[in-house]
């Protein structure tokens, strides 16, 4: 143990005055995630705050409605700030220059459309270059649509009654006895609503879990390097043995996979305010992937013949169990095979560890520690008979 | 030589590659402060022979001993014996001269302090104190072959081995190497030096094995496979007066197998020509002659390889 301890610190030495490790494995994921912050969720200035401007060209009690109780409702959330704005033209000129992230056009006729039953269209104009703001406006108005829909089926089916036929009924006391009424049926989403990680962590973990593929590759990938500096040779001819010198490398990956990830948890965490989890339970999917991790870039550089070689498989490899793996989008949520094929890689089982962790207790890590475990053992085994020929000369 | 003097011995040493029998039946010994040079041209055999003394290669059949210690069954015993000078660099170039240094000798075993004093003691002796703090990556070729040879003095081995060290390296370069390695012979360390240079070999090396095609074809000190193959020197004197009966007269002198007279001179076929030229000189000056120039050629290994194998040491 003394010997792989020498091995691992000189590495370590060396990876540190480089500066390699350090910049694949903390400065890029963290910059990255911050990036991915910032595009998703606003990390950069806040919350994402929609610019909206209306057009009011009906003035009807329904656009009234719609202007001043659904949309200042939503204004006193601060998810939007409300511009009032007297024509079309001039919102459109706003929205094109960046100034509205969007405007919704409520066209003339609009009340006395929806109080007869006729169709009638509500428009939104919305800026390219934020589609995210533009969205929202976009659902704002659908949803206001759906529920008027809502009040006019229900009306519509009280006044379609056989019994009431011949009855003339006044229309007024129903709409306001179904706008009152609760929707039948809603849906809440327990499952993706306390299991999935919020943007800030999952880029976090994504990004840290993503990276960690790099940077324990150079434990591994130090045997290929000391036979092309030569001095494989006097690390063979030493009084030492053959595993000391693969204890020593492997020593350095669990050294720079374990102290990267939990740079970034903790730097996340003061950051970006990331929410990982129970700390233990965090601790138990980090150690687990980082051997996960081992394993799989360790068989990886057994087949290559140089450094440069295996860092180029070991890229390929690592960008491609990221993707499949989600650890930039959650493609756990996939339809079909994809969605199965994610579990192929430690990336989705450390990402889902983590989503299970924040809805459950400690115990609910050990499945996908498990998982984790079990690339370990298995290409870690594979790697563990490989490995010795890279010490022959 | 009494036995506890003998450093190595390699009985039989046989490793294939495929096909290729790279080193078939390879046995000698290295005693306390002897050089020994294996000399052959490229892909004889040499450094299979000693990557396999190192540790470095496994043998398919033989047997090694260093120090009294089995590679066997006594592989890391036999291998604290032995410092390895790698024919091509084998330094880390992210680490200063010190760390390297430090770093190999605690490799070696030594304690945390010791290791620092004694990297300081040899960052003195090959001349790099003063550049002990920086990366070797920004050392000169000759300052990182200091450094090469240095990493194996570390842990004061008694056998050191050198793989072709002045492959490559400038004259100056190359003769303080020289320098070091006699040095390091008069302290009593055993030396194996492996070198395609026979000028080398037969300056610096008390004995010298001559290894072609994975067979040692013959060993010996220089005389001794000189007098093998039946070479002699040869004495060309640049000389006046009467050539003819200087010639009769020197032929009666010891050792002279031959004598000529030449159209300028007399020419000589003789043994051991250096220690009898003062005779040969007096001699030839008693007879009439009046020498102007001396000259002697003697057989030196490259004769020796090409007698052997047929081939010139280069082909």
């Amino acid at each position: 143990m003394r010997t792989a301890w020498l091995i691992c610190s000189k590495d370590l030495r060396a990876r540190l005055r480089d500066r390699s490790a350090l910049v694949v494995g903390i400065i890029v994921p963290l910059a990255l995630a911050f990036i991915f912050n910032a595009v998703f969720s606003g990390a950069a200035g806040g919350n994402v705050v929609v610019s909206l401007g209306v057009v009011d060209r009906d003035g009807g009690p329904v656009a009234r409605t719609l202007v001043h109780d659904v949309l200042g409702g939503i204004a006193k959330t601060g998810l939007i700030v409300v511009h009032r704005e007297p024509d079309t033209a001039r919102a459109h000129s706003l929205v094109a220059d960046g100034s509205l992230a969007a405007a919704l056009i409520i066209p003339a006729g609009f009340s006395a459309a929806v109080q007869d039953n006729r169709a009638v269209t509500l428009q939104v104009i919305g800026n390219a270059d934020a589609p995210i703001r533009t969205e929202v406006a976009r659902s704002i108005a659908e949803a206001y649509s759906s529920e008027l829909n809502r009040v006019r089926l229900s009306v519509a089916t009280v006044v379609g009654r056989p019994g009431l036929s011949g009855h003339p009924t006044p229309i007024q006391p129903l709409v306001t006895a179904a706008t009152k009424t609760i929707a039948p049926v809603k849906i809440r989403d327990v499952s993706t609503a306390t299991k999935e990680l919020n943007n800030k962590s999952f880029y976090a973990a994504g990004m840290a879990v993503f990276f960690l593929f790099f940077t324990v590759g150079f434990g591994v990938t130090g045997l290929l390097e000391e036979r092309a500096n030569g001095t494989m040779a006097r690390l063979v001819a030493a009084p030492i043995t053959r595993s000391a010198i693969l204890a020593g490398k492997m020593l350095t990956s669990l050294i720079l996979g374990v102290f990267s990830m939990g740079v970034l948890v903790i730097a996340t965490s003061i950051l970006f305010g990331a929410s990982w989890g129970n700390p233990l339970g965090v601790g138990v999917l980090v150690f687990a992937a980082v051997l996960a991790a081992m394993g799989i870039m360790a068989v990886i550089a057994t087949a290559a013949k140089t450094a440069e070689q295996a860092g180029n498989w070991q890229s390929v490899a690592a960008v491609i169990l990221g993707l499949l793996g989600g650890t930039f989008f959650p493609v756990s949520r996939a339809p079909g095979v994809l969605g199965t094929l994610t579990f192929l890689t430690p990336q989705a089982w450390f990402l889902r560890g983590l989503g299970d962790l924040r809805a459950g207790n400690l115990s609910v890590v050990w499945v996908p520690a498990l998982a984790m475990l079990a690339f370990a053992v298995v290409a870690g085994g594979v790697a563990m008979i490989r490995l010795p020929r890279m010490t022959e000369l | 030589m009494a036995s506890d003097d003998r450093v190595l011995t390699c009985l039989d040493l046989c490793r294939r590659f495929g096909d290729l029998v790279a080193v078939d039946g390879v046995g000698f010994h290295i005693d306390r402060g002897e050089i020994y040079g294996l000399l052959g041209p490229n892909g004889a055999g040499k450094t299979t022979t000693i990557s396999m003394i190192a540790g470095l290669l496994e043998r398919d059949s033989g047997e090694i001993a260093v120090d009294g210690q089995a590679m066997t069954t006594h592989s890391v015993r036999a291998k604290a014996a032995i410092g390895y000078v790698p024919q091509d660099l084998a330094i880390y170039p992210d680490l200063s001269g010190r760390e390297n240094l430090v770093f190999f000798a605690r490799l070696y075993g030594m304690p945390s302090s010791r290791a620092k004093a004694r990297s300081k003691e040899v960052l003195e002796a090959i001349g790099l104190a003063d550049r002990a703090g920086d990366q070797t990556k920004n050392y000169s070729g000759g300052m990182k072959r200091r450094l090469n040879i240095g990493i194996a003095l570390l842990h004061e081995p008694r056998l050191l081995i050198l793989d072709e060290p002045t492959v490559g390296v400038d004259p100056q370069s190359r003769n303080a190497i020289l320098e070091n390695v006699r040095g390091l012979s008069a302290t009593g360390v055993a030396v194996l030096y492996t070198t395609h240079y026979m000028e080398e070999a037969e300056h610096l090396c008390d004995r010298v094995g001559i290894i072609d095609h994975g067979n040692l074809i013959a060993e010996g000190t220089r005389r001794e496979l000189v007098s093998l193959v039946g070479e002699r020197d040869r004495v060309s004197l640049g000389a006046s007066g009467d050539l003819e009966a200087a010639a009769r007269s020197l032929s009666t002198v010891g050792g002279v197998r031959e004598a000529s007279a030449t159209d300028d001179g007399i020419s000589l076929v003789m043994d051991d020509a250096r220690s009898h030229l003062p005779e040969i000189l007096q001699q030839a000056a008693t007879a009439g002659a009046t020498i102007k120039t001396v000259e002697v050629t003697e057989p030196d290994l490259e004769a020796v390889f090409l007698h052997l194998t047929g081939r010139a040491l280069r082909d």
